[in-house]
Parts: structure tokens; sequence; C-alpha cells
């Protein structure tokens, strides 16, 4: 079974991010970037069924700007056979997202994909969803676990209020939750290794793929400073207060 | 309490910008070498360092190794740690290829090793002796005992300890009287060995101890010692374990500092004798010894580097986040953190500068150690041996004092909160104390550079640095802006010609009154070999700001640097150089009677 992981180069989780002066989005000009740890989770879920011998061979997809390309390099050391950078000079939204990776699907032929199941940088959460829908394949998000059964796949879902476990028909499109595994530490052999593996490089018209951005970003601000907090009385102040100045009750 | 954080952009910065991946980049067999292999490299590193390494470092110290009916039990997690360490393949970095080792150069080697110490210092020396033996038995040992150990060793499998010191042997290895008696293919070795590091644990399925001792007849002295392979569990001809041998660790050592790493006491030969075999020939171990020592000592210069950017960080974030007073001049208004005071932005200053120029120095000399070890002309692997055996006492020497001072400072800037342990700032200066002490003192350090490095070739090598250093200055007076940091080095660049020129000509006739100031001269070499390193740096931050090119924020930070260095320690070489070329006489006036 071949399976098909995306990752997506963002700002290291440890970088305290910055706004452009300009507001028109962040700061990543000489910023410490890594790969986004929910698509680490996907990665070490591919690796994983590879070693089970459930996945026969992993294809990591990125897309952005050239430097993904050691976000790809990242994947295989982890243990993915090979990579596609889908290569763009600006901002990618997840519409496009989605519909470079449908492309991509389209050539590989992939029995699973799996996916973080969000970007650290923008926390979308949709790019899976709508690839699912563009291929009109079955989709699985936030899960926890999966088990391959030949033609279909048990998964674990972590939804609000509990889990929810279902059985999806493959082809299908999973994304990963923080507890379907932890990822492995990269080991240096493998970093080795992995300059060595096949990477390609394609443009988005290549494979006729318009990403052009649907939505503007009108600008990017830093969220307001926590005010100091105050003492109540008891609970009849803090009812009024809630009720009163917060307005939330 | 800080944590870890790989300083990545200024190692990237040294490596790729100041010393120069490129050329290493391009000797005989760094072929797999290059900038996105050395971030991918260094990147995962820091993850392992941080994430795995620096999050044992305060609890090992509290916890301590210990001893119990003659075993050994590291701290929580360090077993742990350690198979993930091995699992990852770091123990194999710059191992040979042939034994399953990476063969990464030591420009690669170099800043990794600084993580592992930075993060957690006792733990790595147990990866570090090993790295020793491994050198050791793979210039000296037979090819049967590098099939038969190196693969292990290389792997992490087994560790590796160096087994000199005894209780009357200490500096003066002369005195060591550990025996070895012919025994058919091996020896039999009875002795005591003390402060052995990492001389025991179950963290590795086997140690292969490396211990000095005398065989029957031997000359007396340094020309009667010969170097012996001594497994804890003894190695079958199909490569499994086989019997206990003969060693075993009687007392740990109860110390100021690396608490976490066992400083092990050995007795060898209670029974019938530990079994050990001879590595290379009768009474040369000395020797094979110091083929990897010079290794090593530079490596523990690399220690001082590392405790002093651990120290840097954690009073950085302590004066980041500790109020205390308003700003100086200021009556009312907010209360500050403590690093809008100038006296403790100074520090962090001195802190920052000195960390700095240490790891340009050390990295600069990894590379030279690469050049010497890989070029393929001869002439220019002599020329780099020659500079990189004038070097190592440096690094050594120099960056684990400095190391001490900063750390120093780091309590400092956290006041009374400093000299409490709760706050972590003491940790780093005890775990520093060791690295002037250990493989060779300053003091051994600071003869070894004035003796063989200096004077027996009458300063040539020495006079060939400061040639370097004067090229740059050529580059300097061509900005106007580095003109104070070129003033600043000139001086420093005086001060050491005077005092190699005072101790080449001071040597042969009086080499106690070269040595009553060794060490003086070792730091004056150290601070003025760190200010050429920090005037290239400035060199180079100051054409890539002209160009508009890579990091502003990164290079203008590097250029007030190198000014503060400049200003603030740089100009220290002209007291040390006084002292060097008059402070001999009155070290020696009073007679030991007259103390």
């Amino acid at each position: 079974m071949k399976v098909l992981v995306t990752v997506k180069r963002v700002i290291d989780p440890y970088v305290k991010v910055r706004v452009k002066s300009d507001g028109s989005g962040v700061e990543t000009a000489n910023v410490k970037m890594t790969m986004n740890p929910f698509c680490e989770i996907a990665v070490e879920q591919a690796v994983r069924m590879k070693e089970a011998g459930v996945a026969s061979e992993i294809v990591a997809v990125s897309i952005g700007v050239q430097q993904c390309q050691e976000t790809l390099r990242t994947a295989m050391a982890m243990g993915a056979d090979r990579g596609i950078l889908v290569e763009t000079a600006g901002e990618v939204q997840p519409l496009a997202v989605a519909k470079v990776l449908k492309a991509i699907v389209d050539k590989e032929q992939p029995k699973l994909v799996i996916m973080g199941k969000q970007a650290i940088d923008d926390d979308s959460n949709q790019s899976g969803q709508m690839l699912a829908a563009l291929l009109g394949w079955p989709q699985a998000a936030f899960i926890s676990s999966i088990t391959v059964n030949g033609e279909t796949a048990d998964v674990t879902r972590e939804i609000d209020g509990g889990l929810e476990k279902l059985t999806v028909r493959l082809p299908a499109v999973v994304t990963a939750d923080l507890r379907l595994n932890e990822p492995r530490y990269v080991t240096l052999p493998n970093i080795m290794k992995a300059k060595k593996k096949p990477l390609e490089v394609m443009k988005p018209d290549a494979l006729g793929v318009d990403i052009a951005p649907r939505l503007t970003i009108l600008k990017v601000q830093e969220p307001p400073k926590r005010g100091a907090g105050v003492k109540v009385a008891d609970v009849k102040e803090l009812v009024a207060k809630l009720r009163n100045e917060a307005k939330v009750i | 309490m800080s944590t870890y954080s790989a300083p990545l952009k200024d190692m990237q910065f040294a490596i790729k910008e100041l010393v120069g991946l490129d050329e290493v980049a391009a000797l005989p067999g760094c072929g797999e070498v290059s900038a996105g292999l050395v971030d991918a490299v260094l990147a995962e590193a820091a993850k392992f360092a941080q994430e795995v390494l620096d999050p044992l470092n305060r609890s090992g110290d509290r916890q301590g190794a210990r001893l119990a009916d003659g075993k050994v039990i590291v701290p929580d997690g360090f077993d742990k740690a350690y198979r993930q360490f091995i699992e990852a393949g770091w123990n194999g970095l710059s191992g040979q290829p042939e034994f399953g080792g990476q063969g990464l150069p030591h420009i690669v080697a170099m800043p990794v090793q600084e993580m592992w110490n930075s993060a957690n210092m006792a733990f790595c020396l147990c990866p570090m002796l090993t790295s020793g033996v491994l050198e050791a038995l793979h210039v000296h040992g037979t090819p049967q005992q590098q099939k038969t150990y190196l693969p292990r060793l290389t792997a992490g499998e087994w560790a590796g300890t160096m087994n000199l010191t005894e209780p009357q042997a200490g500096s003066d290895l002369s005195a060591v009287r550990t025996r070895a008696v012919p025994e058919g293919d091996h020896y039999r070795i009875h002795g005591t060995k003390i402060f052995i590091t990492w001389g025991e644990h179950d963290m590795a399925e086997n140690i292969i101890h490396l211990v000095l001792a005398r065989t029957p007849g031997a000359p007396e002295g340094v020309k009667g010692i010969s170097l012996f392979i001594v497994p804890k569990f003894l190695v079958n001809a199909d490569g499994s374990l086989g019997e206990r041998n003969d060693v075993r660790c009687v007392s740990l050592e109860h110390k100021l500092g690396i608490h976490a790493s066992p400083t092990c006491v050995l007795a060898y030969g209670d029974g019938k004798g530990a079994v050990g075999f001879l590595v290379g020939e009768e009474n040369r171990g000395l020797e094979y010894m110091f083929t990897m020592m010079n290794h090593a000592r530079l490596g523990v210069g690399m220690e001082g580097v590392a405790l002093a950017e651990r120290a840097y960080q954690h009073a950085l974030e302590y004066a980041k986040t500790r109020v205390q007073g308003r700003e100086i001049g200021q009556r009312s208004g907010d209360r500050v953190t403590i690093i809008h005071h100038p006296d403790v932005r100074r520090m962090l200053m001195s802190m920052k500068a000195q960390t700095e120029a240490m790891r340009a120095l050390a990295y600069f000399a990894a590379a030279v150690l690469d050049r010497a070890k890989r070029h393929p002309d001869e002439q220019e692997r002599r020329r780099h041996q020659a500079l990189i055996d004038l070097l190592t006492p440096i690094v050594k020497g120099w960056c684990t004092e400095q190391s001490v001072e900063v750390a120093t400072t780091g309590i400092q800037v956290h006041g009374g909160m400093g000299f409490v342990e709760e706050t972590g700032a003491a940790q780093f200066l005890r775990d520093a104390r060791i690295t002037t002490i250990y493989e060779g003192t300053t003091g051994i350090q600071a003869n070894d550079l004035i003796g063989r490095k200096v004077a027996f070739e009458q300063g040539a090598t020495a006079k060939a640095v400061i040639a370097a250093m004067r090229a740059v200055d050529g580059e300097l007076a061509k900005h106007a802006e580095l003109a104070a940091i070129r003033a600043s080095l000139t001086a420093g660049m005086r001060a050491v010609e005077e005092a190699t020129d005072w101790l080449v000509a001071t040597y042969p006739a009086d080499a106690k009154a070269a040595a009553a100031c060794a060490v003086p001269y070792l730091k004056l070499f150290g601070i003025v070999a760190g200010g050429w390193q920090m005037a290239r740096a400035a060199l180079i931050a100051q054409s890539r700001l002209e160009a508009k090119e890579g990091d502003a924020d990164f290079y203008r930070a590097k250029l007030v640097t190198a000014r503060f260095y400049a200003d603030h320690i740089l100009p220290q070489a002209a007291a040390l150089g006084h002292t060097v070329v008059n402070g001999a006489d009155s070290v020696l006036a009073l007679d030991p009677a007259g103390f």
C-alpha cells in the first residue's frame, strides 16, 4: 500500500512569533523554521505502518518555498522513501493546498493520505477535509489511532466530549491528532541516507493548478495584552461581573 | 529556571562564514559534507540536546551517581537517555565508516559536542571517553583488536574509559605503579586507578578500559609504561560476552561538580589479576595515550565553551525576568527588569562576548585539525599539524579558565539568588570547575605551550599566527567603523609578539623564569587569538550589512559584541604581556621556606 504524507514548513514552536511592522503577516525572515508538529505525527504514523509491513512506500509532499526541501529531507530521515516539493513563492491558502494535493494524489494513486490535522502557524484545519472532498474520498479527521484491514481502516477520532470509532473505506484521507503517536528522534545514519533519497521539485503550473489566494488578509496584529486580575469578594460579585462587565452570562 | 536553546545561529555563522565549511568539505573523505547536511545534523542534535539531555541536567546534579554493592547506579533517566543517544546513532558521529561510524569531520562534530555539553556535561563525558578509546585503538590497535572492539564502541553498545591516574601518579605519570604480568597471549593486571570517569555503570553492555601499567623489568619513568585493553567482560571469539574480568569499582569520589558522572576508584586484580591485552608495543603506552589526549584536550576546551554558553543563557533569562529597582536616574515610574541596569548589561555582554570568541577559536581549531588530518598535500598537513599543536593547549587552557569566569559572572547576575542552589546558576560553575583541571591542568597546558609548542621551534608557529592576525589588520584598516577594534587588536598583537620574543630568548637559558609566567602567556595568547577571531567576525558582519545580505539583526549584534570584546576584554592583553616579561622574578624570589 502506498501512503502519501504531507509536511508543512512552519515557524519553530519555540520561537516567539513577531508581527511584521506593516501588519501584513508574521515575520518569517531569519526565523528558525521546522516541520509542523502535526505533520511530524503524520510521517511517524506512515513510517510505523511501513515498519509493520502495512505500507510499502511512503511519499512525502510539501508545498512552499525552496527551503521546504529541508523539511522533506527531515521526513525522509524519519523514513519516507521519496519527496515531492511543489515549489511556490508566496503564501498558499488551504483550498490551493488541497487542489495541489489532489493533482499529486491523481498522479501517485496512494491508498491512504495522512496529514496533520492543522498547521501551527495559521491553524486553518481545512486542507485535509477539502482534499477529501475534492477527491470524493472518505475522510477521518483528528485521529488518535488507525488500523488498516485490507480495504478499510478502523480509526478513533478525538471529538468534543469523547472518542468516536469509525471504519472508513480506502482510499481515504486521515488527519493526525496529537495522541496518534510520539514521533521518533531522527537518527544520524538516516540523516545521511536521506540526502541520497529522490526529491522531485515541480511548479503548480505543471500540475495545472491555480494557487491564487481567494482570501484577503486585512491586518495581522498581536493579541491584546491581558489586563491585571481582580479579586472578588464572593460568588455574587463574580456572577455580577461576568454578567455586567464581561457580558458572558 | 532556564532551558537550553542551542545557539544555532552563532554556530552556523562560525562554521559557514568564519571558519570556512566549504574548504573543509572539499577535503578528501568529506564528500558528503554540505551546508544542508550541517543544518540537518545541527537541527536534530539541538532537538536531542534540548529535549532529552537538558531536562536531566539538574536532576542528575541533585541526585548524583551512587555506588551500591559494587554497582554504580546512575541518576534517574540517564539509562534511557543513553539508549536513545546510541539508537539515534550519535555515538558514531565522527567514528570511522569501516566500523560503522559516519566519519564526519571535526568542524561538524565540534558544535554537536558543544550542544551535548551545554545540555548535560556529566552525561556526555561517557561518550566522550568512548571516543577517546576509539581513537587510540583505531591508531594503535591490531586489526584483530579493532575488529573485536571498534564496531561495538562506535555504536555505543560498549563504552570506554581512560585509566591513567593513581594516588601517587597524577600530573606526573612516571610514578605509575600498576603491574602487568605476561601470561600466554595476555597479561594479568594488578593495581588501583583513581579518577576514572564513568569507570563503572550498566548503561552500556560492556566497558573497555584502557589502562596504563608497567611490565616486569620495564625501565623507570615514562619510558616504561605500556597500554592495555582491559574489558569489564571478556569478549569470546564469536564476539559474545564471556567472564567478568577482575576489575571492580570500590568507591566513587564526592566531587564539587559533574555529580551525575561516576568518578570511580577501580581495583584491578584483587583476585588472580585482570586479563589485559597489550596495545602496540611494550613501554610505548604514554606515547599512544597522547595521540588521543590532544584531541581530548580540544574536547575539554569545548566543554568550557559549552558551559559558558549555558551559564550565559541562564543569566540572561533571569536578567530578563527579575524585576528590581528603577532605571538609573529615575525616581519614579515602573520598576524594571534588571537587564535595564548598566552593570547587569555589562556582565551579560562580557559573558556573551567571551563565549562567542571562545566558540570562534574552538571551531577554528576544529577546522585546522581537519586540515591537519585530511589535506591531500603533505606540506599543508604538516603546517596545520603545527598550528593545531599550538592551538590545543590554548583552546583547552583559555576556554576552560574563561568558562569558570563566565559561570561566576552568571552567578553574580543572579545576586543572592545565584548563591542558593535552587536557581541552578551554581551548577554551571561547579561543573566548569573541573575543566581547568582534568586532561592536564592549566599549568600543564601552559608549560606544554611555552616549551614544546613555542620555545622548541623558536616561536615559528606562534609567529605565523601573529602574521595571520596582521593580515586581518590590513582588512580592518579599510573600514573606519572598525577602527576601535583594529586599535585594540594591534595592541594585543604587539603584546603577544613581545611576550613570544621574550619567551624564545629566555626559555633556553632559564626555563624556570619562563615557566613562572606560562599561564599568563597562555591567557594572553587566548585573549588575543579570541580577539583575532572576533575581528574577523566583525569584518564579515560589516560586509554582509553593507551588501544587505542575511540576518541584519544578527550581524549588527555581532559588530557590537566584537566592539565590546575590543573595549573590555582585549585590553587585558597589554597587562598580561607586562606580567609575562616582568613577572618571573617576584614569582620565584621567595624560596619555599619564605612562605
